[in-house]
This record gives structure tokens, sequence and C-alpha cells, in this order.
């Protein structure tokens, strides 16, 4: 693997292996305990009714029913429902949500809770809530961006500026040789994690457990806590495992606070399992946006302008604005960009971050936009790309602290032999006939961090023990974060147990905005290399120590001793050390955050290039990815393997995005009409047929001590555009809505 | 869930007496009842379980030479089964194109005749729909209906039957063989389903009680082995609903049709045979405007039900593209991706 960088020596050889996840033979042998696979002795069942209408009050229920089948054992409405210690209407911290917790009768979208049915089975359960058959006063759902009510959010995503820009966007239009202007409108998406968002709630005392998949292990103890007014330590929160988050799973929802009442109230453990078509509404989704991008050229193909407005959808109470114009800030070069958001009311579910929130949406409508400039100035996208680089970021002016994009560029169009495309469209077919496209996108991605703790503790026979409270979805943390603290202990992973997954361990911080890895990672990494120098102080101390002298500094870890850095036959094993100390063990913390100084300085952005291959049945429309190649530059690969699946995952999901994904809503009701996954189409097998993630080495000594930028996310951003790009090389139709429909390709068929 | 009873009757005759009262639905693999049961827009009373019923999972040839499928036959079993797979490709070709594997490895041949629309307000119990409960109204009509019916559909419903395996079956002339009360009867595969007009609830020809036992392909239907084809449009490439289907048969002599099926998935409640199409075929040479005569043809009677106009175009290609690809022979094996458009006119296995 030639991206793998090696570490610094004392830091052993570990890290930037590519080995297979820890976790794979439990969850593949169904081992592995999700949260809904408890079942705590006594357990009850919950189910919630949730609303027909989008939007109204509910003015009757048959509670009584419901209470008479046989097996239910609690009707939960608003008119009984038990006080909570925080009002479900206010926002708690700067990820926390609005709610529905039965604080009102009120209908804010279709398939809000509306009662909470407990009982001894999950059938009756169900039943009960069926039984409920609500009536309303219902008012007409808007759910369109025409019934929808237009206003100025003050922020977007979490707390974001809503307005980014320099330069003056009408002069740098005023000076171009072109003019361009592009309109985009992207889907409702649901996140769609394999697992539904389930929850086991059992209280001892004031004492709270919970198993349930979280994505923000500790921060979701504070937030829970707060709605029962007790201290977030006296919430054990256990999520060893979970299916899947992609965003969803991080802050706490209505249903699993009325869960965790229900069972303080009937002291028994009770369990909640959403369904998948409850999962449509109340557990965030990535919103609907409708974007503008003016763009000017001059006659060399250079912008001289860029701007990238976006209009985006939330719930009627509450705001989360997709950051999609964010997008246009620091990919490409221009004396004037300017991005900007508004947005738009509806009667749906709150949005909420879901994998590359804003980059996704934007990134899809900007690498269109792109190509549609390229194509105005005659020019091919890449060559097009190349005369727009931004070599510093273009709005703020920082260098970047790495940036690769240039090399991800050439390895990509290599391996993928876009030095043959021809500049038309509609020039290719292949043999049987097929129109055939190419195209491509740039990636980009952020690099947050989120504040992250951790302990190492070297025990007295050699062995360690790390402790984070780190999630893996999926994405590999257990096995990538063993392998850093591993290093960091200079230890191979099998002699280092990982602690992780439940809340009484030290913050690992959020497993999201692909942080996960540089955060926890950071923590555990100087965690190790505290108990390393702990070790060492005591080595080197000791006279009796072959070490005696050298200083803490003055040593190396590796395969479980320590060694002279400049004498290597000098040297001693942990297990010895600790023996002559007479210590059971020594104990290092660390931390890990963004350093404040180097954000000041650089610009801190993984990139990527995607090339896509559309195959379109000239007289039917179909369309079909028969080759998708990415190459993408993220700062240090802790594990190929698992870095790998993150990308073709996010490419896969970019595909997915350009001609599948999309929730359809009944403009009169409000209610979605494909709410499962017979309706909300997701890529089969059959849909990606060959893929390849490459991977360009970067050497990022600003990013973090690791040099790590994050892997989760990017893949997505860049491959909408790519497959977009595509279909209009195969057919000339320049899509303009996700996802490309048959009938919006039809007319420019034969 | 509501409360039900569940009844395994041991033999055809327990079956059809245990379900004479109403509210009784046959139970057979359930992928389709059960998804409806959970979501709550079907709520018998009571399951009659059909999988154990002894002799009703055979595929035999009969001594006349016609077919016999029992109504127990997996999905996935009858496609890959050899002998039946060569003198019917088209008719595996369609039951692979259905669903996924794992669907199809319990799905059976009955529970895919008797399978729902999957028309959405139909499954949402919150949804007005007249299929569901008579004299509701139509929520579809007025809603998100791009996958609904153009042809044979009414005011009251504009629901499509979306079954692949039916369609090869109402172009060969299958005919459905009943248990019931009454003793058994036979009805033709094209007039089992019924359209919707004033009473779309009467989903099939079915009295209450009666039992689909077998389908049964005629002695003359294995004549079109050597030029036929079946043919799915859909976005995803698997795993997805026909937008619109087409089953196309020839038989051909020194390059003239001799004889001719066609029929179409995706457009109406019912499979949809268009004997107007077959005559014009019939004794034409094996020519594109032929076929796009035919395919006109067999849609001049198609019209929008909603926001689904497209759909009338893209019948009429698919019909054209499955003609042509049944003029030019059916592929020798199957192709590796079965109905697809993508694979239809590639190697066997190009694109798998
Ligand atoms: C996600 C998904 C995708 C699918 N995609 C496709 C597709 O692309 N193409 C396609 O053709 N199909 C598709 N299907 C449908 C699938 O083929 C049917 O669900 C299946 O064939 C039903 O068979 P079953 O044995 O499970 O029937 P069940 O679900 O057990 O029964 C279905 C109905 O038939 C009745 N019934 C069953 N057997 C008899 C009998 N012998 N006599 C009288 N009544 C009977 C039952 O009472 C019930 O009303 C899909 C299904 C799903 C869930
Ligand atoms: S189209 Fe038919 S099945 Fe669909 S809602 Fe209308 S009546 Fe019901």
């Amino acid at each position: 693997m030639p991206d793998t960088l090696p570490f610094p020596p004392r830091m052993g050889s570990n890290a930037g292996q590519p080995l297979s996840r820890r976790d794979g033979p439990l969850k593949v042998t169904g081992a592995a305990t999700f949260a809904a696979d408890n079942h705590p002795e006594g357990m009850l069942y919950a189910v919630p009714a949730t609303a027909a209408i989008a939007r109204g009050r509910v003015t009757g229920m048959n509670v009584a029913a419901a209470r008479a089948h046989p097996g239910v054992v609690e009707v939960y409405t608003p008119a009984n429902r038990p006080p909570l210690m925080h009002d479900p209407d206010e926002k708690l911290g700067l990820f926390g949500m609005r709610m529905e917790a039965l604080q009102n009768d009120s209908v804010r979208y279709a398939g809000q809770p509306i009662a909470f049915v407990v009982a001894e089975t999950l059938e009756a359960a169900t039943e009960g809530a069926a039984l409920l058959a609500p009536e309303y006063a219902a008012e007409p759902a808007r759910v369109t961006a025409e019934t929808g009510e237009r206003y100025t959010p003050e922020r977007v995503g979490f707390g974001g500026p809503l307005s980014v820009g320099a330069g003056d966007i009408e002069a740098g239009l005023a000076a171009a040789a072109h003019r361009l202007e592009t309109r985009f409108e992207t889907p409702d998406q649901y996140h769609n994690a394999m697992e539904p968002h389930a929850l086991v709630a059992q209280w001892d005392g004031d004492k709270l457990t919970l198993d349930t998949p979280n994505q923000a292990i500790v921060m979701a103890c504070g937030l829970f806590a707060a709605y029962f007014g007790i201290p977030a330590e006296n919430i054990h929160l256990r999520s060893p495992f979970l299916g899947g988050g992609f965003g969803s799973k991080a802050v706490p929802t209505g249903a699993q606070i009325l869960t965790i009442l229900a069972a303080r109230e009937l002291g028994r453990p009770v369990k909640l399992a959403l369904t998948r078509q409850q999962m449509f509404g109340p557990v965030g989704h990535r919103a609907r946006t409708w974007q503008t991008l003016r763009m000017g050229l001059d006659g060399a193909g250079k912008l001289t302008a860029l701007h990238h407005h976006s209009t985006g959808a939330t719930s009627s109470f509450d705001d989360f604005i997709e950051p999609a114009a964010a997008a246009s800030r620091t990919l490409y070069a221009s004396p004037a960009i300017l991005t900007t958001h508004d947005g738009i009311r509806l009667d749906t579910g709150t949005p909420g971050a879901m994998r590359a929130p804003g980059e996704a949406s934007g990134s899809a409508a900007l690498e269109v936009a792109i190509d549609e400039a390229a194509e105005v100035c005659g020019m091919n996208p890449l060559a097009f790309r190349l005369a727009n680089y931004a070599e510093v970021e273009p709005i703020t002016g920082k260098p970047y602290s790495s940036k690769a994009l240039r090399e991800c560029y050439e390895a990509g169009a290599k391996a993928f032999g876009w030095a043959s495309r021809p500049l038309a469209p509609r020039q290719m077919r292949d043999e049987a006939g097929m129109l055939t496209g190419w195209g491509m996108g740039t990636a980009v991605f952020h690099c947050p961090m989120f504040p992250a703790s951790a302990e190492a503790v070297i025990r007295a026979d050699g062995t360690a023990v790390i402790r984070t409270s780190g999630a893996d979805m999926g994405q590999g943390a257990w096995t990538a974060l063993a392998q850093i603290g591993a290093a960091a202990l200079g230890l191979d992973p099998d002699q280092v147990e990982f602690e992780s997954g439940h809340s009484h361990l030290p913050d690992a911080g959020v497993a999201g905005g692909s942080g996960h890895t540089a955060s926890a990672g950071q923590a555990l990494h100087n965690a190790g290399e505290d108990a390393v120098a702990r070790l060492a102080e005591l080595a080197s101390t000791d006279p009796a120590s072959p070490l005696y002298g050298t200083g803490n500094a003055g040593v190396l870890a590796r395969r479980g001793r320590l060694y002279a850095r400049d004498d290597e036959s000098r040297s001693e094993s942990y297990a010895e050390i600790l023996a002559r100390a007479g210590k059971p063990q020594v104990e290092g913390t660390g931390k890990g955050a963004r350093d404040p100084a180097s954000a000041e300085t650089y610009a801190l952005q993984a990139h990527g290039a995607v090339f896509a291959e559309v195959k379109v049945d000239p007289e039917l429309g179909q369309m079909r990815v028969s080759r998708m190649i990415g190459a993408f530059a993220a700062g240090r690969i802790i594990n190929p393997k698992l870095a790998r699946s993150q990308y073709l995952g996010g490419m896969i999901w970019g595909l997915s995005f350009a001609l599948h994904e999309e929730a359809i809503h009944d403009r009169r009701t409000g209610r979605i009409v494909n709410a499962d996954f017979a309706g909300y189409h997701v890529p089969v097998n059959a849909d990606v047929p060959e893929m390849e993630a490459i991977m360009i080495h970067e050497d990022d000594p600003h990013v973090n001590v690791l040099g790590v930028k994050g892997v989760g996310e990017i893949g997505i951003t860049g491959s909408v555009g790519a497959v977009a790009n595509a279909i209009w090389h195969a057919t000339g139709f320049r899509p303009h809505r996700f996802p490309v429909r048959i009938e919006d390709v039809l007319p420019s068929l034969s | 869930m509501k409360s039900f009873d569940y009844i395994r009757p041991a033999s055809i005759a327990e079956a059809i007496a245990a379900a004479a009262e109403p509210g009784t639905a046959y139970l057979a693999a359930g992928t389709n009842l059960l998804d409806l049961m959970k979501g709550g827009a079907s709520r018998p009373d009571r399951l009659v379980d059909i999988t154990r019923l002894p002799g009703l999972d055979g595929v035999d040839r009969l001594d006349d030479g016609a077919m016999r499928i029992g109504t127990m036959v997996r999905n996935a079993d009858l496609a890959h089964d050899p002998a039946f797979a060569r003198a019917y490709p088209v008719v595996a070709e369609a039951l692979l194109s259905g669903a996924s594997a794992q669907l199809r490895n319990a799905a059976t041949v009955g529970g895919n005749l008797m399978q729902k629309t999957r028309c959405s307000y139909f499954a949402d119990p919150a949804a007005a729909c007249n299929r569901r409960s008579p004299g509701a109204g139509c929520d579809a009509r007025q809603g998100e209906n791009r996958s609904h019916a153009i042809l044979g559909w009414s005011e009251n419903c504009i629901a499509t039957h979306p079954s692949d395996f039916c369609v090869p079956l109402a172009a060969l002339g299958a005919v459905v063989e009943i248990a019931g009360p009454a003793g058994s009867r036979e009805v033709a595969l094209e007039d089992f389903h019924l359209l919707p007009d004033e009473t779309p609830e009467r989903e099939t020809a079915l009295e209450r009680g009666e039992l689909v036992t077998a389908i049964r392909l005629p002695p003359d239907a294995a004549g079109f082995a050597a030029h036929s084809r079946y043919m799915k449009l859909r976005e995803r490439t698997s795993f997805a609903f026909a937008l619109v289907s087409a089953a196309a048969f020839l038989k051909v002599e020194d390059g003239i049709i001799t004889e001719a099926r066609l029929a179409l998935g995706g457009v109406a409640a019912r499979p949809w045979r268009s004997k107007v199409a077959e005559e014009l075929l019939k004794g034409a040479a094996l020519e594109r405007r032929t076929f796009a005569e035919a395919a006109t043809a067999a849609l001049a009677e198609a019209r929008p039900s909603g926001d689904n106009a497209v759909k009338i175009e893209l019948a009429r290609r698919i019909s054209i593209r499955a003609l042509l690809l049944a003029a030019a022979g059916t592929p020798s094996r199957l192709p590796a991706l079965p109905g697809s458009p993508l694979s239809s006119q590639y190697g066997d296995l190009a694109n798998a």
C-alpha cells in the first residue's frame, strides 16, 4: 500500500496497516448485541402512535379501546404524560433539537408521535396504537416550495454563518466574458441506517441504564439527563454496536424520551424499536434544497465571480438549514465569491445532519455548474477545474495545511482513461449501442475535530488497556482507534484491550463530521504517549534500569519495550520496569482537540476527484453507472482497508443521490408515500458494477498531531456531480434536479 | 398487531372449509400479506397456512404436453428448474427479474398471482382507497401516481398489478386452476385479474374461500422458446418493480412471423395482453417498422391516469424492444441481469 505513511519510529508500526475490523466476526455471526437485542427481565414494549396529518391538532383518540386491549399496560397522551424536567420545545446545546414528547395536541408533520402505548408484547403495543384511531382538526399541509413559508434563518447547519464571501460579485459578473446562471433542486433524503432507532431503558432508583445506538455517547447522556433532572453521570449509555448512524443517532428524540419516562413511571424496563416507516419523520433527514449558481468567466476560462445561493427546507418549528452553499467557499479560485442561504418552512420533521450535511447537496449543484461553465468556455472539465485551481483558500486567503488535489485529478484521470474523452456530448456508444458518457466532480470536505479525551493503562504483564467512549457505527472506529492507541503505546493491537462504546469512559466526542478518528484518535495517541512517558520516568530514574539516565524523551517504545534512543542495545520490557518499581500499572491520559493556532493559520480540507462512466439506453432512457473511480487525499490513512470502505460507501451514496434516493410527499396530505425500502430506493449491487478508490499520499503536519483529516463523508461529494456530468456527456441532457429520472432524459433521446 | 387465528390445515378440503368464513386469508410465504398486515392495510381475523398442504409443489409435464405448476412452487425453484426454463425461458426470465433473491426463494406461484397492487395509498391505512375500503375514494387520483395505470383504469381506481411472472403467463394463455367450496374450476389467467370498473375491491376472479391450486401452461406454449423475451424498465437495475414491462413471443418461419404474443406489465390492473398487436404481427416480416406498428396498436387505448403520460411512450418503446429481441432469438443462457435492457444486447454476462 503506497498510500500509508510510516509513523514516527517511537510509535511502533501497526497504524497504517489494513487490519480487518475487530468486530467483524461478531457481526457476521450474529453475536454482536445491538440495542434492540437486549431483553432485561420484566421488559415492556413501547410503540408510538403517529400522526396521519401533517398540520393541525389531534381532537380525539380512543384511549379506552387501546387500554382495553389485552396486554396493554399504559397509554400516554398529552393528557396524562408525566412532566419532564426540560421543555421538549426548548433546544438544548448546539446539537439538541426540538422534539415531540406529547407536550400538547398539535401536529407538526405526518409521522409525528402523538401517543405512546406500552404493553407486555410488541404485538399488543402495536395494536393498542392502531386502536387509538385518532381524530384530527387538520389544516392544509405545506410540503412544497410554493406553499412553504420563506424566511431568513439566523444560522445554517450547526451555528454556521448565513453568508460568507469576499470580493465584488456584481463587478466580477460585469467584467466577465461569459455569464451563467443555473438552478438546482435536491430532494428529501432519509438516513435509513440498517439498524432502526432503538432504546432499552432501565431505572435503578435515580440511576438509568440506556441501551441505544449513539454517535455522541457522553454528550447524549448530558442531553438525556436534562429531561429527567438527574446528573449525566447517573446515566450509563451503552452503545457497543451501531448499525449505521449517518448523523441521525447523535441526539435524543421524542420517542426515546418517552420510553425512558415510561420505564420510570411503570417501574419496569421498556424497549422502543422504531419501524422503518416510523423513521421517516421524527429522527431527522437531509432536507430539500433549491440552489442557484451565478458565475462569471473570463476569456481564458477563469472564474471572475461565483455566487452560490441555497434555499433549504426546514420544519415549521425548528431550524436546520443545509449549509449547501458552503461547498463553494473553498474549492475554486475566484476574485469574487459569495455563498448565501435562506430557508423555507415546511410541515415536515426537522431535518438534521446527514452524511456530508451541506457539502453533499451543495457539491451536487456546484459540480454540475462547474461543468456547465466548462462547456460555455469550450474546455475539458478537468482542464477547467485546473484552470480554476485554488492555490490558497479563496475567501480567507489562507494556505492549505496540505492539498494534494492536483495529484488526485492526475491519478484519477489516469486510472479512468479520461484523456481520450471527447469534448462534446453524445459521442460515445458502447458495443451494445448504449450511449456512454464520462463525467467528473471534485470532492471536498472540511476536517473538524471535537474535544475528546482518553486513558491508557500499561499493566504489570506488559499489556495495556485504552479507554474512550468511541462509537463504532460500522465505519471501523474500534479498529482504527485501537491501532492508534496501540501504536502510541508501542504495542501490537492484540496486546491492547480497547474499552469503548459506553458512557462510563472518557468522552470520545462526536462520531460525526468525519472527525472521530482525528479527535478520539488524538486523545488516545496522547494518552498512550503519556503512559509511555510515565514508564520512561520510572526507568530513567531507576539506577538499576539499563535505561537509567536517558530521560523520558530519550527512549523509544516498541513491541512492549523501551529502548534508549541513541543506543538500542539498552532496553527493558514494560513488565520488567513495572515489576522493579513494584507498581501494578502506569496510567496516562490524553486529550484531542483542534489546535486553534493551526486553525487560524491554515485552511483545513480533504480533497478528491471522482470520475464516472454512465450508460444510457438510447430509446428507453434507463441509466446505469458502469464505472466509478475516486482518488482522495485525506491526510494520513490509519487503516487503508477501512478507509477504502468509507470512500466506496460515500461514492455509492453519491450515485444514490444522483439516481435513486428521494422521499416523496403526497402534496395534499403531506405524508411520505414511499416510507419503506420497497419504495425508497437505495442502490443495490447491480447498480454498482465497478468501483475503485485510490488513496493519494498526503503528509499534513498542521491538521493535527496524527496528520489525519477524516474519510467518512468526502466520498459523497464530487460523486453526484460526476454521475450527473456523465449523464450529460452521454445524452446532452444536463441534470438540474436529483434524482435524475427516466422521463428527464427521455426528451433528449431519439 | 391485530390478533388473528392461525390455522394449519392438513388437506386442501380442510383449507377450503377453514377459509369459508369472511375475514380469512390464505397464507403462503407471506412476503406480501405479512407486510400489509404489519402496516395495517390488511387486517384478517384468521390465516389459513397453505404452505404445508400436500401435493401443491410439483412442476409436471402432463400427457397432452401442458405444464402444470403447483401453487406452492417457490418463484426461484421454478425459474431454476432446467426443463422448465428451457421450455419457457421468458417465464424464467420474468421471475428472475422480480424482487430479490431472498424474496424469490420464499415467494410462491399463487402468492405472486394474488399479490396486491403496490399503489402506496392502498398500503397506507390512513389514505382513502376504494380497493381497500369500497366507496372511500381514491387518493391516488390526485396524489403521487407516476407509476399508476395507463390502460383499463377507471375513475374508481388507477392501480396496476405489479407481477412480472404474470406478464408472460398472460401472453402464453396460462390457465389458473382453482379449488373451492363449490368444487374445482379453471379461469384463463388473462381474465383472472379484474379491471377496476365500479368495483375495484374485486381484485381477482376468486370467490370467497377459493384456493389457487396450480397454473397450467397449454401444450403450444413451449413453441415460442426460440424467439421470446421479457423486458422490464425501472430506474434501479434490480430489486424494483417495473415502471413498464413487456413479454414478446414469436414463431418464425423463413423470416415471417407465423404467430405472435405480446403482453405488457405495470400498465393496468391486470397483465395486459394485446391481441390487436398479435394480429398485426402475424404474417409480417421481422422488421422494426412492424414492431413499432404493433406496439402503437397495443397502446392505442392508453391514456394517462395522472402524472404518468410518459409511461405510454415507455410502454410502446419497451414493447418494440422486446419484439426486436425476440426476433433476434432467445439468448442461450439467461442474461446476468434478467429482463434488463442494459444486458439485453450484450453477451450473456456482460455488465454483470
Ligand atoms: C420489496 C419487494 C419487492 C418485490 N418486487 C417484485 C417484483 O419486482 N416483481 C414481482 O413480480 N414481484 C415482486 N414482489 C412481490 C413478490 O413476488 C410477492 O410478494 C410474492 O410473490 C408473494 O408470494 P407469497 O407466497 O409470499 O404470498 P403471500 O404474501 O403469502 O400472499 C399474497 C396474497 O396471495 C394470497 N394467496 C397466496 N396463495 C394463494 C393461493 N394459493 N390461493 C389463493 N390466494 C392465495 C394471500 O392470501 C395474499 O392475499 C416484491 C415483493 C417485495 C416485498
Ligand atoms: S388507485 Fe386503487 S389502490 Fe390506489 S388508492 Fe386508488 S383505489 Fe386504492
